[in-house]
């Protein structure tokens, strides 16, 4: 019962987010950065302002609808590279083993070493703020784990009888890893990148609060939060919004991940009763 | 006898076991196979037996091409298929191919039988989607499967009908030489006589050679025509499997023999107890083999043990 109900939770949160993001244009009574009214800022929620109004008179409620688009970006597409990351260094340092593995596995450690946050602060500050560099530094600081995760999968994948019959049918290593081994250590991959994107989320929270992210006065919801910490006593529901739209995303997404996890895992044994 | 199809001279597998200790002082060599010699005839069924950990998946291995070999020469039709001058893993595969032993591991789990019947043929060059589907029709027919399950997925059969599956596959590209590495031992007793005359059949219609590494002495009496005894890594004692299983000269084998939980042989060969286990890392130096009875072989440290004995 509860696997189920993890995953169909996890799922509803994330089709939420989605349809949030996807459909913001239509959704949002108010545009997020030219309805700016000071003579109505920092209004409580009513009728008209569902969630309120921020410092500039914002409507709260459009923000976090286009927020989720920038959320949904950064949690997708940095997962993406990560996963492109780690399963292309892992898999080969598996299959291949000797040098490129002692590498591959010495990177990964150090890449473990560091914190993934101060990294990516850093990368920050060398590409400057904004998305794109936010999608790079969020995208190459996290495929530590999902390397770990594709070089053992590869190991124990390796010695299978299927992997040995495909070489000696003649293909070569690369068809072998395309064919034999990653689409049988797909689903842990799936599960890592599922509970990445929710670290992604907050990490592009807490970039966007440090004012490394997305720049005002376009919204995201660490940058809401950023302008919201002034107002806290005055207005909290400026905080409490965006605040709960990343704590909602990130459970949906990491109900998501164990959801997919518990599902996903009694097909990635090979032995089938 | 017709000339050689496979030639295996003074075959020499060593790994390196790691030592002890935070250092890992005391790096040895573990020697796997230890000056393995032997032929194989188109057409013959030649079985590899002996205990686990002899040696005999190893020396498969190398004829494979998986492991290669750190000493020694491996010629199929007197081309070598070891060294610098080796084949590629394309031109050594319509030369050897292998039967796993576990029907589960052998198969992608994510394929359906014909992609993995049909991506090898592609590869090798039959691109035609009609002369494919005919020779997997075929194939799938001739290891008793009908041409339609090839849609399905290997978990959709039973543990006999997936080893036809890893039959099919070896056979796809037409090699000459299958190895058949313990090819019923995972099987049901009731599925292995099925599989084991499937084998016999494929054998005379395809003109194949069989290599079989196998220690269920039944299997290896009913199906191979030469049979060599393999421990701790040297050949012990080879002949004609009726040398082998009539008069067994080596006490190894003898104690092998003995051992067969069979009343037709109970009782038939006495065995006294050998207990003979050679370093494997520091192992003596493979002396010569000495012919008893034409065809037969002994290895002589073992002929003077047994007379001491």
């Amino acid at each position: 019962m509860r696997l189920r109900f993890n995953l169909a939770l996890g799922a509803f949160l994330t089709t939420l987010v989605i349809l949030a993001g996807l459909l913001a244009p239509w959704l949002a009574p108010f545009d997020p950065v030219l309805d700016a009214d000071l003579m109505s800022s920092e209004l409580p929620p009513d009728g008209t302002f569902w969630f309120g109004t921020d410092a500039q008179g914002r409507d709260v409620y459009s923000r976090i609808l286009y927020g989720a688009q920038i959320s949904l970006t950064v949690g997708i597409v940095s997962q993406v590279i990560n996963s492109v990351i780690g399963v292309t260094l892992g898999m080969t340092a598996g299959y291949w083993g000797g040098w490129w593995d002692d590498l591959v596995s010495g990177l990964t450690n150090v890449m473990l070493a560091i914190p993934s946050l101060i990294f990516a602060l850093a990368v920050m500050a060398v590409l400057g703020p904004g998305l794109p560099s936010l999608l790079i530094a969020l995208g190459l600081t996290n495929w530590s784990w999902t390397c770990r995760i594709a070089r053992s999968s590869t190991l124990s994948l390796k010695s299978q009888g299927y992997v040995q019959a495909a070489q000696t049918l003649g293909y070569s290593d690369l068809r072998i890893m395309f064919t034999q081994i990653l689409p049988n250590m797909m689903g842990p991959i799936l599960v890592m990148a599922t509970l990445g994107m929710g670290s992604a989320v907050l990490s592009e929270a807490a970039l966007s609060f440090l004012g490394l992210g997305i720049q005002p006065p376009f919204p995201s919801w660490g940058s809401m939060l950023t302008d919201a910490q002034r107002l806290l006593q005055l207005a909290p529901w400026v905080a409490v919004f965006p605040g709960l739209a990343i704590f909602l995303s990130v459970l949906g997404f990491n109900l998501l991940g164990d959801g997919l996890r518990d599902s996903l895992d009694p097909h990635m044994r090979t032995r089938k009763p | 006898m017709t000339a050689p199809l496979l030639e295996v001279d003074d075959l020499h597998v060593r790994f390196p076991v790691a030592g002890t200790g935070l250092t890992g002082r005391g790096k040895r060599l573990l020697h796997a196979v230890n000056g393995v010699s032997f032929s194989l005839a188109k057409g013959e069924c030649l079985s590899i037996v002996g205990e686990s950990g002899c040696g005999k998946s190893t020396a498969a291995l190398s004829i494979m091409g998986l492991q290669e070999p750190t000493e020694g020469e491996i010629r199929f039709r007197g081309r070598p298929m070891t060294g610098p001058s080796a084949p590629t893993r394309m031109e050594r595969a319509k030369a050897v191919q292998i039967v796993f032993q576990d029907p589960y591991a052998s198969l992608n789990p994510r394929q359906t039988v014909w992609r993995s019947l049909a991506d090898p043929l592609r590869l090798h060059g039959i691109t035609a989607k009609s002369e494919s589907a005919d020779r997997i029709a075929a194939l799938m027919r001739s290891v008793g499967l009908t041409p339609e399950q090839a849609g399905r997925f290997p978990h959709e059969f039973s543990g006999g009908q997936r080893q036809r599956i890893g039959i099919a596959r070896a056979l796809i590209l037409e090699p000459e030489i299958v190895v058949l590495d313990e090819p019923v031992s995972a099987l049901d007793v009731s599925i292995r006589a099925q599989i084991i005359n499937l084998l016999l059949d494929l054998q005379d219609q395809f003109g194949l050679s069989y290599l079989m590494i196998s220690h269920d002495l039944s299997v290896v009496e009913h199906m191979s025509d030469r049979v060599m005894v393999m421990y701790f890594g040297q050949l012990v004692e080879t002949g004609s499997w009726q040398q082998i299983f009539a008069s067994p000269a080596h006490p190894y084998t003898r104690r092998l023999i003995a051992a067969i939980p069979d009343p037709a042989h109970f009782g038939r060969i006495s065995a006294e107890p050998f207990i003979d286990a050679p370093n494997m890392f520091a192992p003596p130096a493979a002396s010569d083999l000495t012919e008893i009875a034409p065809g037969h072989f002994i290895r002589r440290t073992a002929l003077e043990g047994a007379a001491r004995a």
